[in-house]
């Protein structure tokens, strides 16, 4: 932080902003070589079954007006630069969340040779949600992790209420 | 009036339409489009170097990465290759199950598309609709096989996962429910006057062009074109079980969404008929430990189109080469071909048309010359490539 947030007013806008990103991110998504698996869950996540929407989080298509990146699978050599110019267009603060096995360690593509590795070793990556692919459940958990991280806090009784939910009502 | 330079709109790779990469440059003459490219291989991982490498066994766990969507059909296509060279035919039971998996797997296919293509169309009410109406066949496939996505149902010479008397009825319970949608679906798509202005009469494709630029599946059949594997060909239980061929003439967009929909209620009457059938036996046939020299060829339709495998072994414990030839690189030929002369508006829904999947289609070629022994660096390739790509525009 620099000096400058010392101020009074200072620390009320930044309080501000991190309450209003926390409460509406806005997430890109990109795919630098996944096999569709993760990016369909991630659209089933926000369609009405398991509604991500609910949280504030709105999938866009501009990496200019995004807060999150969500990446799936490993990166591949042709995709690595188009992965961290999308970063680079990012505004700060930016967050990233890898989803999926290949995402984190490049999975079951791990040594073939157009891989770069997982998305590690091209971003700096805040959340790894793992599984192959992970569940929608999974996405939103990683994503609350993530937001509730930002506010600097665990959960809240709210959210880890609508977790619980959702996870009775897969049960069901 | 004809401007003198060319304007080009450059879509992609990364693009709010398609959850894949995919570069796309359309040339347009104010709003028409005068011609279009489409550059891939952004999802190029080298998957078929890096199953020389791996064994059987590892192979048919990489091939249903190949693509999320339709991973079942990618595992059925290798391991029918690899029982063929072996020798070993799957027990009926088994054969029955990868056909009833297949066809659970095309309606959450063909939900997904009916979506996607609905959701660029702008008719977001209907994506979410259809992807709610999704979970149905996706509970019912993860209580069958225990994932949503990538089931891993094949094994070589048989399957793992066996229907049950409970797991019959909930299948038979969501056919149902699944049935009375999809009916919803096909009155929405053929009646809904918005949604037949974005789809009558656009990007239209004739039979003689379908032939002449190789397409498959549901594109080509919507174009008049009687071609599915499963008819021609058929392989696992589909001989017992015979699928009804749906084509429409029309060859257009509304042709492309009423084939795929009439397609699902094929695989609802398909699913049932398997379940009553179901034949009683073993799950798995015998696999030899060593795969014999030789090679061999198999197809099975994929919710795409048809999907082709190559696998050629040399008696080792790893096969020498596979070669696979999915639907969606097939189609491309035709989609750049018909988004000539429409709307700019109406190029997401032509691209979506076809169903494209991206992490189908990567796969590269190496072209051979008699005297040119070159190898490149990455750098240089790249290099290569952009300045190919400015010399063609």
């Amino acid at each position: 932080m620099e000096q400058s947030l010392r101020s009074p007013w200072q620390e009320i806008l930044e309080k501000v902003r991190v309450w209003a990103r926390v409460n509406s991110p806005w997430a890109i998504h990109y795919n630098s070589g996944s096999c569709n698996g993760c990016d369909i869950e991630i659209v089933a996540t926000l369609t009405p079954r398991y509604d991500l929407e609910r949280f504030g989080v709105k999938l866009e298509g501009s990496p200019r007006h995004a807060d999150v990146l969500i990446c799936t699978g490993p990166v591949t050599r042709q995709s690595r630069d188009r992965l961290l110019r999308i970063y680079h267009q990012m505004p700060e603060p930016k967050f990233v969340v890898a989803v999926g096995s290949c995402g984190l360690s490049g999975g079951v593509f791990h040594g073939l040779y157009n891989i770069a590795g997982g998305i590690d070793e091209v971003l700096p990556v805040d959340v790894f949600i793992p599984g192959c692919p992970p569940r929608p459940e999974a996405i939103i958990y990683g994503l609350v992790q993530l937001l509730e991280g930002l506010r600097g806090r665990e959960p809240s009784p709210e959210v880890k209420k609508m977790l619980q939910k959702t996870a009775k009502e897969e049960r069901q | 009036m004809t401007s003198e330079r060319k304007f080009i709109v450059p879509i992609g790779p990364q693009h709010p339409a398609l959850k894949e990469p995919g570069h796309f440059e359309f040339t347009v003459d104010g709003e028409i489009v005068t011609d279009a490219s489409v550059r891939l291989g952004y999802v190029h991982r080298g998957i078929e170097k890096g199953a020389e490498e791996r064994s059987y066994i590892q192979d048919l766990y990489l091939f249903e990465r190949i693509c999320g969507i339709c991973s079942h059909v990618h595992a059925t296509a290798f391991a029918l290759g690899v029982e063929r060279l072996a020798g070993v035919e799957a027990p009926l039971r088994a054969q029955a199950i990868r056909s009833l998996v297949a066809e659970m797997e095309r309606i959450h296919s063909h939900m997904l598309w009916l979506g996607v293509a609905a959701h660029e169309g702008g008719f977001d009410t209907l994506f979410m609709y259809s992807w709610r109406d999704r979970e149905i066949v996706m509970d019912l496939l993860e209580a069958f096989t225990g994932n949503r996505v990538n089931y891993s149902v094949n094994l070589l010479g048989g399957v793992k996962c066996d229907v049950n008397e409970s797991l019959r009825d909930q299948i038979l319970r969501g056919m149902d429910q699944l049935e009375k949608r999809i009916q919803h679906y096909l009155n929405v798509v053929t009646t809904d006057r918005t949604f037949l202005a974005r789809t009558e009469g656009v990007g239209r494709m004739t039979r003689e062009q379908a032939d002449l630029f190789g397409a498959v599946g549901p594109t080509a059949r919507a174009s008049g074109v009687p071609r599915d594997v499963r008819v021609d060909a058929p392989y696992a239980y589909y001989s017992t079980v015979p699928v009804r061929l749906i084509t429409d003439e029309r060859g257009d967009l509304l042709a492309r969404f009423v084939v795929r929909i009439n397609e699902l209620f094929e695989a609802i009457r398909v699913i049932r008929e398997i379940l009553d059938h179901l034949p009683e036996g073993e799950l798995t046939a015998r696999m030899p430990r060593r795969i014999p020299a030789g090679e061999t060829i198999s197809r099975v339709e994929a919710p795409r189109g048809e999907l082709f495998y190559f696998v050629k072994s040399n008696g080792g414990e790893k096969p020498e080469r596979v070669k696979v030839r999915t639907p969606s690189l097939c189609n491309w030929g035709s989609v750049m071909q018909v988004a000539v002369g429409h709307k700019l508006a109406d190029m997401p829904m032509i691209l979506a048309g076809i169903d494209p999947c991206f992490s189908c289609n990567d796969r590269m070629v190496q072209l051979k010359r008699k005297d040119s022994q070159q190898w490149m660096s990455w750098e240089d390739l790249r290099q290569y490539g952009i300045e190919y790509y400015k010399k063609v525009l």
